[in-house]
């Protein structure tokens, strides 16, 4: 792989030469956070943050999309039918993604692209996005995305990765050839020294030793389920929640969603919208009754989901990539590190009591 | 497993565009309709290949859609049939729609019921209420397939006589001999009834023949029904994995994306609605 050197105007014309091929998309500051925008010709994305506040989900698939429209007028050949709406078609390139963020698309493609069923929004999103992260140096506190299979150099959902040279400007590594479609566009040329490699390397295990906090999710598989649904430790777990949804909607590997019908006049679409398995109406049947009307049952129900139906599911880890977001904006401090212990230890010390 | 865009031919969110070609009330309460619903386009017909068991969204531009198992039997051709119990938004407006309007069907949805494991089996059919549909969808294709299956045992009960679905269709069913059917009502003063009155857990009870391993029982109804025919077919030595049930959970997408209706790793609209009772031992009763 090469790596090219980028001080930080040629990152700057670089990407404003994108425009007109690319939507260009990056971080941009609004009030105390950082949120990702279109970016205007001439505008640089900031970079000047540890983790934008909305992750990175939304740009492949929207708060709110339209899926299909409608006419209702009688005098109309195609009254009442539905017509499908895709996504803009225009590919995208998004500046300052971070890793844990572009992983969460990766492990949410399960869900959205399977062997039956193909999702046209959000593969046709994805598939015209060039994701060029930004490594991290200085995480969160309540990161712990490399015990969650990520990392702050993990390259696993990205195109290309953009490292900050501590002497000023960027190295860029292209990943995939979406990547390197989008080095050649942007005329970034200039090859970085020999040595740079070691460099990255050493940086990126110095940048994986700041991540502190950790989780333990090697027991979660041999669990129990209807075990772990029982366990004692749900009613403390869900005591303080208000069922807010912030951490739904904040999370990048959350992906629920409702569907709805809005009709103006004559016409009208049928859009979705991101949903919380938090919420009482999700599960609501029509006759009242409700399996999940219980704030305990939701509560249960999100960290079950992440940590045990996904990890049976698809054997390939848990649903959380480790972005800490529910843990830092959750106003009342319910921690899922503290549950994924709770889950994971399960059964031990019991066991430990009968030897 | 993953796809680009182009290779995805068909969005399975979009209904097929169908005419509403008849509409039947079914109950004296008058809550209950069927629809008889044709494809727009022939074509889409052939696509709709259906087993009996699985569901479909039917969908109304301007309202949504609600998913509904599907009463017609893949045996009988040129037309889709639903029962639709009138409940809230989307089900009162198709109760309030004519014939000849123009709505979406989208499907079809979910699993079936296992007929290739039922092939050369007694089957026992336990219904209640108005979670008859996929059952009546049942009981055609298997008179329709008859050499197929062995003992048929149909066990339905309603509140009162007007509230039993199908009239006409059980009438004849019960003048036929290779089908036995014990239909009751929870109560009645008409003097003609001339079949079973009790709830359907004795009617059961009373009827149904005992379990083997060459007999399933499929039961669908509401909750309540359930809880007490299950200890029935436990004393009848009815094994778990010889009890077939079809769930119902909220739902909006019908392919398992959305997210709505998980019962524990299960998607109710893509894994199920059809599950063994010894499946769904294994899951949270969240349905
Ligand atoms: C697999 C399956 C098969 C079904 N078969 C039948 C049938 O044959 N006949 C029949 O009358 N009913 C059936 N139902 C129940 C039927 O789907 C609900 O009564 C209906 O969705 C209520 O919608 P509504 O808009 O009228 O009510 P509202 O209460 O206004 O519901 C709003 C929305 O919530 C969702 N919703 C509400 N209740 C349910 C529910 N119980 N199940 C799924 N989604 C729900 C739907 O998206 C609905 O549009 C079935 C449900 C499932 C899951
Ligand atoms: S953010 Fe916290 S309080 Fe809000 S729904 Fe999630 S767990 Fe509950
Ligand atoms: S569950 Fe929390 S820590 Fe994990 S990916 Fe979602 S928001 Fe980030
Ligand atoms: S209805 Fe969307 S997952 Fe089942």
């Amino acid at each position: 792989m090469t790596t090219f050197q980028l001080d930080s105007d040629r990152l700057t014309e670089g990407i404003d030469r994108l425009h007109g091929q690319y939507r260009v998309i990056g971080p941009v500051a609004e009030g105390r956070f950082h949120n990702f925008r279109p970016l205007q010709p001439g505008q640089k994305p900031d970079f000047d943050f540890r983790n934008t506040r909305m992750s990175a989900k939304q740009l492949v698939y929207p708060q709110s999309q339209v899926m299909a429209e409608y006419h209702l007028d009688e005098t109309r050949e195609d009254s009442h039918i539905l017509k499908e709406v895709l996504p803009d078609e225009t590919p995208r390139a998004v500046f300052g993604i971070r890793p844990c963020d572009a992983d969460a698309f990766g492990l949410v493609r399960r869900n959205f692209d399977t062997e039956e069923y193909k999702d046209p929004y959000w593969i046709q999103a994805y598939e015209r996005a060039t994701l060029v992260g930004l490594a991290c140096e200085d995480p969160c506190r309540s990161c712990f995305c490399t015990s969650a299979g990520s990392g702050p150099y993990s390259t696993g959902g990205l195109d290309a990765l953009l490292v900050e040279d501590p002497d000023g400007g960027y190295w860029f590594q292209s990943l995939t050839e979406k990547g390197e479609r989008l080095r050649e566009a942007a005329g970034w040329k200039e090859e970085a020294g020999s040595g740079v490699e070691d460099t990255i390397a050493e940086r990126k295990k110095a940048a994986e030793s700041r991540i502190v906090s950790q989780v333990h999710t090697d027991q979660l598989r041999n669990q129990a389920t209807l075990d772990l649904y029982e366990a004692p430790f749900w009613e403390d777990v869900a005591f303080s929640c208000i069922n807010c949804g912030t951490c739904t909607y904040l999370c990048p590997t959350c992906w629920c969603f409702d569907i709805q019908d809005e009709t103006h006049g004559k016409k009208g679409c049928r859009m979705r919208n991101w949903d919380s398995c938090m919420y009482p109406l999700f599960t609501l049947h029509g006759s009242g009754h409700n399996p999940r009307g219980e704030k305990i049952q939701r509560v249960r129900q999100r960290f079950m989901h992440k940590l045990k139906y996904y990890v049976d599911k698809y054997d390939n880890g848990i649903q959380c990539v480790g972005c800490g977001r529910c843990v830092q904006y959750c106003p009342v401090n319910i921690d899922i590190r503290r549950v994924c212990e709770l889950m994971n230890q399960r059964g031990s010390t019991g066991a430990a009591c009968e030897v | 497993m993953t796809s680009t865009r182009e290779e995805i031919v068909q969005n399975p969110y979009l209904p097929y565009p169908v005419r509403i070609d008849e509409i039947v009330t079914e109950t004296e309460d008058k809550n209950l309709k069927t629809f008889k619903f044709v494809f727009l386009d022939p074509d889409d017909e052939k696509k709709f290949a259906y087993h009996a068991g699985q569901f479909a969204e039917l969908s109304i531009a301007g309202k949504g859609e609600i998913p509904i198992g599907i009463a017609s039997s893949p045996t009988e051709k040129g037309f889709l049939k639903f029962t639709v119990n009138k409940v809230g938004l989307v089900s009162s407006h198709l109760h309030a729609m004519k014939v000849g309007d123009v709505m979406g069907v989208r499907g079809p949805l979910g699993n079936w019921y296992p007929w290739e494991v039922l092939e050369g089996k007694n089957v026992v059919i336990v219904g209640g209420g108005f979670a008859f549909t996929t059952l009546r969808s049942s009981i055609i294709y298997m008179l329709e397939n008859r050499d197929r299956f062995g003992e048929i045992h149909v066990v339905y009960g309603a509140r009162t006589p007007g509230m039993l679905l199908y009239r006409e269709e059980l009438a004849q069913w019960e003048s036929r001999d290779d089908i036995h059917m014990h239909i009751t009502v929870d109560a009645t003063d008409d003097p003609d009834w001339k079949y079973n009155v009790g709830f359907v857990p004795p009617i059961t009870e009373q009827k149904a023949p005992q379990g083997d391993g060459d007999t399933y029982a499929i039961v669908c109804g509401p909750p309540v029904m359930i809880k007490f025919t299950q200890p029935v077919l436990d004393q009848k030595g009815y094994a778990h994995d010889h009890i077939i049930m079809s769930l119902e959970n909220r739902m909006k997408c019908g392919i398992g994306i959305c997210g709505h209706c998980n019962v524990g790793r299960e998607f109710v609209c893509k894994d199920g609605p059809v599950f063994t009772l010894s499946q769904l031992n294994q899951l949270p009763k969240e349905y």
